[in-house]
């Protein structure tokens, strides 16, 4: 099938990519432009580690279509740092939030848009906002720390 | 003048400053991974790589009648569809397993599991594969199915295995029927059988560990790439074991060993899944030898929990003899054990069973029997050690199960008749009555411990008062042993190399490090734990060391990472490496201080001359001057490898208890308190050790009370998706409590015994104790994982509890 001429932002950078019409968006991010920071682990939406920001929310780009993000805005992992690390990348690190690493773009851009959507989550809440993003190495207790460590840094800041 | 407490001031911080052992030093890997720097196999991009796709049986038994490549062929950017009769004349059809056994690479004339590999595409890109796959058509001839193991003996069973079927050995010990794999017994059956004979009590319990998938958030997959030119093969693959792979790939190629170049990049967790080797990694070599571009192979969830290794699948009955106060006279474990279609268990080659042996747990047993029968079944092949050491996890179970069962026999509390029974702190080293040396131990001191911290009499008070009320709460409590760091090469090889580990340290002249390992890190920390070890050994700033592993072209040959033998094997390597370095380092010191080598003496990271203060020389100093200025007859430079063959296997032990309440009426469990104490003797890292211990926590109790793999009649597995598979997400995990005592081991160079895999293996006996303890009034001794609320419910409807009243 002819390939569809999309155009998005990425990571705030103005792409424009030739995209098969049934072609994957997490394909189109990790083989076409080479950002292989979104990783894919299920491709059933189950497990998270291909979840990305797409229009300011967050999206499991294994089950959306590039062509999807035709006009829109897409957030990766690559995209978190500004010059220096988010303070979501940071509480990872000071709280022992990661182990084997490959879930954490996932679960680092679903927490970002967490603390966005409730910049001070209870532990339940962060339990049930980051359901959809699963670990197999940490048990998710040092997770939950990072979060609320983040999210006071954040509100610190703000 | 600095006063002496100036001075031990200054050696804190001095030590302070080099973060080694002890300190919870932040991890050396993060920094990447929390910026999508990592490399996994699927990020390895080379220049024209070709995608694998595989043709998989949807029969768990059939003929192939034909196979018609030609519309798959025709599609636009198939470059290639190969079958088994391709691989024939290469005679790469079949493949050697690490148990002895034969495991087909492509379906040779049969199939004998439902997803087995029948033919492989080779395509422009994983799209086109896929469409290829689809377009490959192959005709079955569907055979009878054999799925339960207890019938795979019957002289009327379909005979699964035409190819091994007049042999007497497919590769441990002989066998009585066609679907037989070995027998395997350990201990005096004699002396068992009278023990249970003269015995005042005995208790019997049968119980199934069901079939589980570690499975990993990255799936297996990986970058085969044969350079047609200089004959070089490059592989990028998910292993827990890079070297035994090279060795396997060159031995099946043809290959040159020197010649082939295994990498295991970042891995996206093992859990013992990836130990192994796989036909989707044979196919990919091949098809890179016979094509000349790269291939990568990377499988989708689907695939890797329906053929890749799983774990355990055994049929265990214990039973204990005893004396009227429960101190235990005999023990008798029997087992049948599914290992699927082919013998692809993985573990060290002389241990059909793998560990199962040290079932004697933590106790004093005088005499103990067990007998394993493996069989041949239309399933997956595997029995890999997910989270622990080859079949540590079932024999933990089976003691610890079975300690309940006689306390519950005997109206003894459950804590009580395990201190009965302990071996006591001065009975170590100990021999067991089935030949393990455990090398250390206090497990009386780990038991009183957990049981203050939860106060558990008083929440065996609190059970009495919700039991009188009909409500349903249960304690769990188990007290392990684990058998970690295989091991001595005496009696441990994974296809005839001893299982030893290997470190390669080497310290530049301005006094920065670089070492490598045989074993590979799956989220271990080992860039960062390694260091810290060289850093105490050496005087060296553990900023200033870099760890590289997984690279056989670089790294020395090891046996890699699994059964938690990184610390006790890798870690020893390291520190005996660097010991060698500071040996030579004090000659070195000596020398430049013009003294005699025993007059100096190690101090932190410098070399000091006894009784004269002042007189020393760092480690810095040392290292340039290792590159311009050594005594005479030594040879310049500072560096050292070794490869470490451990005298024993490391025993760590914990206590872990567990508090849960029950809804009667729905089966759902609320874990309301999981408390862990561990010991793994010296701690290198606090927070990797606790990071550690939860997420072994977390795949107990996924384990324990969601997963498994079930099949229907026809051989189709039910629930390989994570739709069906249990994975707990953050909302079911509970909160878990992390404690610990230090018992060092006394023959490990550190004294550190291994940790990530106690947590499993501890835990999932302890969730199935709570809810048993829950219903022990109602005369329960046992209940079957995985504890969902579903299948707990219906223990209760059986049992008449979830009547309203």
């Amino acid at each position: 099938m002819a390939k569809q001429h999309i155009s998005f932002s990425l990571n705030g950078e103005q792409i424009d990519a030739l995209v098969e019409p049934r072609e994957l968006l997490v394909h189109t991010l990790r083989e076409t432009l080479n950002l292989t920071g979104t990783h894919i682990g299920c491709e059933t939406s189950h497990c998270g580690v291909c979840t990305v920001d797409l229009n300011g929310v967050s999206v499991k780009s294994c089950t959306v279509l590039a062509m999807q993000a035709h006009e829109g805005e897409v957030t990766t992992v690559e995209g978190l740092a500004n010059g220096e690390l988010h303070a979501v990348q940071q509480a990872f690190i000071e709280e022992h939030g990661l182990q084997c690493g490959f879930c954490t773009p996932g679960m680092l851009m679903r927490a970002q848009r967490l603390l966005q959507e409730n910049p001070d989550p209870s532990e339940e809440e962060i339990r049930w906002g980051m359901a959809g993003n699963l670990c197999r190495c940490t048990g998710y207790q040092n997770i939950i720390k990072a979060v609320q460590s983040a999210a006071k840094k954040l509100q610190q800041e703000a | 003048m600095a006063t002496a407490e100036d001075r031990v001031k200054a050696d804190i911080e001095r030590e302070d400053a080099l973060q080694g052992i002890g300190c919870s030093r932040k991890r050396k890997e993060d920094p990447r991974f929390v910026q999508g720097k990592g490399t996994y196999v699927d990020d390895v991009k080379l220049p024209g790589t070709l995608y694998a796709d595989l043709v998989r049986s949807p029969f768990a038994h059939a003929r192939i009648k034909g196979i018609n490549k030609e519309k798959a062929l025709a599609l636009p950017g198939v470059h290639a569809v190969l079958t088994a009769e391709d691989l024939k004349p290469l005679n790469l059809h079949w493949m050697p397993t690490l148990a002895g056994d034969v495991q087909a690479v492509l379906a040779d004339e049969k199939v004998h599991m439902q997803y087995q590999e029948v033919a492989v595409v080779i395509a422009d890109d994983r799209y086109i594969a896929a469409d290829a796959v689809d377009l490959v058509e192959v005709e079955y001839e569907a055979l009878p199915v054999l799925v339960d193991p207890h019938k795979a003996l019957d002289p009327d069973a379909p005979i699964l295995r035409e190819d091994a079927e007049d042999k007497d050995n497919v590769g441990q010990g002989p066998r009585k029927h066609p679907n037989h794999i070995f027998n395997w017994q350990v201990g005096d059956a004699e002396a068992t059988e009278r023990a249970f004979d003269e015995a005042e009590v005995t208790v019997k319990q049968e119980m199934y560990y069901p079939r589980v998938h570690p499975s990993p958030l990255e799936t297996c997959g990986c970058v085969a790439s044969f350079d047609k030119v200089n004959g070089k093969l490059d592989v990028y693959i998910t292993s827990q074991a890079p070297h035994v792979v090279r060795t396997v790939v060159s031995m099946l190629s043809g290959v040159p060993e020197s010649k082939v170049r295994i990498v295991s990049p970042d891995i996206g967790g093992g859990f013992g899944n990836k130990v192994g080797i796989y036909p989707g990694y044979v196919t990919a070599i091949v098809a890179s030898i016979v094509i000349g571009r790269p291939v990568k192979w990377i499988e989708d969830r689907m695939e890797h929990l329906s053929t890749t290794a799983w774990a355990r699948d055994y049929w265990m009955t214990g039973e204990l003899a005893a004396d009227k106060d429960g101190r235990i006279k005999g023990l008798k474990v029997d087992v049948l054990a599914d290992h699927g279609a082919f013998n692809s268990h993985a573990q060290p080659t002389k241990w059909p069973a793998g560990f199962l042996s040290i079932c004697t747990g933590s106790y004093d047993i005088p005499v103990a029997h067990v007998n394993v029968d493996g069989v041949y079944t239309n399933k997956s092949p595997g029995g890999v050690a997910y989270r622990c050491s080859f079949r540590v996890t079932e024999a933990v179970y089976v003691i610890e199960r079975m300690m309940d069962v006689l306390a519950q026999k005997l109206g003894i509390d459950k804590a009580e008749i395990r201190r009965r029974n302990f071996v006591k702190p001065e009975q170590f080293p100990y021999e067991t009555c089935l030949g393990w040396e455990l090398d250390s131990g206090d497990y009386h001191t780990a038991l009183d411990k957990v049981l203050a911290a939860v106060d558990y009499e008083g929440l065996r008070k609190e059970q009495a008062e919700k039991r009188a009320k009909g409500e349903l709460m249960g304690i769990g409590l188990v007290t392990f042993t684990e058998v970690v760091g295989a091991g001595p090469s005496k009696n441990c090889d994974i296809l005839g190399v001893g299982m030893f580990d290997s470190a390669e340290i080497r310290v530049h002249p301005t006094g920065s490090a670089i070492a490598r390992m045989g074993t590979i890190t799956q989220g271990q920390g080992h860039q960062t734990t390694y260091a810290q070890i060289i850093a105490s050994e050496l005087g060296i700033p553990s900023e200033e060391i870099q760890i590289e592993e997984g690279d056989t072209d670089t790294a020395p040959y090891g046996l890699g990472t699994y059964g938690s033998r990184s610390t006790p094997v890798g870690g020893a390597a390291t520190a005996v490496a660097a010991r060698k370095i500071r040996d030579k380092a004090r000659k070195i010191a000596a020398h430049l201080m013009e003294v005699s080598e025993d007059d100096v003496e190690w101090d932190i990271d410098r070399f000091k001359v006894k009784g004269v203060p002042g007189q020393e020389k760092t480690m810095k100093e040392v290292a340039w001057a290792a590159y311009n200025n050594v005594p005479e007859g030594m040879e310049m430079g500072l560096e050292a490898v070794d490869y470490y063959d451990p005298p024993n296997f490391t025993y760590p032990f914990g206590t872990y208890l567990c508090v849960v309440d029950i809804d009667k009426y729905t089966g759902v469990v609320d874990i309301r308190r999981f408390y862990a104490l561990d010991d793994c003797g010296t701690r290198i890292n606090p927070m990797i050790i606790e990071g550690q211990v939860h997420g072994g926590l977390n795949e107990g109790f996924a384990v324990a009370m969601g997963q498994e793999m079930p099949y229907d009649e026809e051989g189709n597995l039910l629930g390989n998706t994570f739709m069906d598979y249990f994975i707990p997400t953050f909302v079911e995990t509970p909160h878990w409590e992390t404690d610990y005592t230090v018992t060092p081991s006394p023959h490990h160079p550190l004294g550190a015994k291994g940790v990530a895999e106690s947590p499993h293996v501890g835990s999932i006996p302890c969730f199935t104790a709570a809810i048993v303890d829950a219903l022990a009034h109602l005369d329960v001794t046992h209940v079957d994982m995985p504890h969902n609320a579903y299948r707990v419910w219906q223990t209760l409807h059986e049992l008449g509890a979830d009547k309203r009243d």
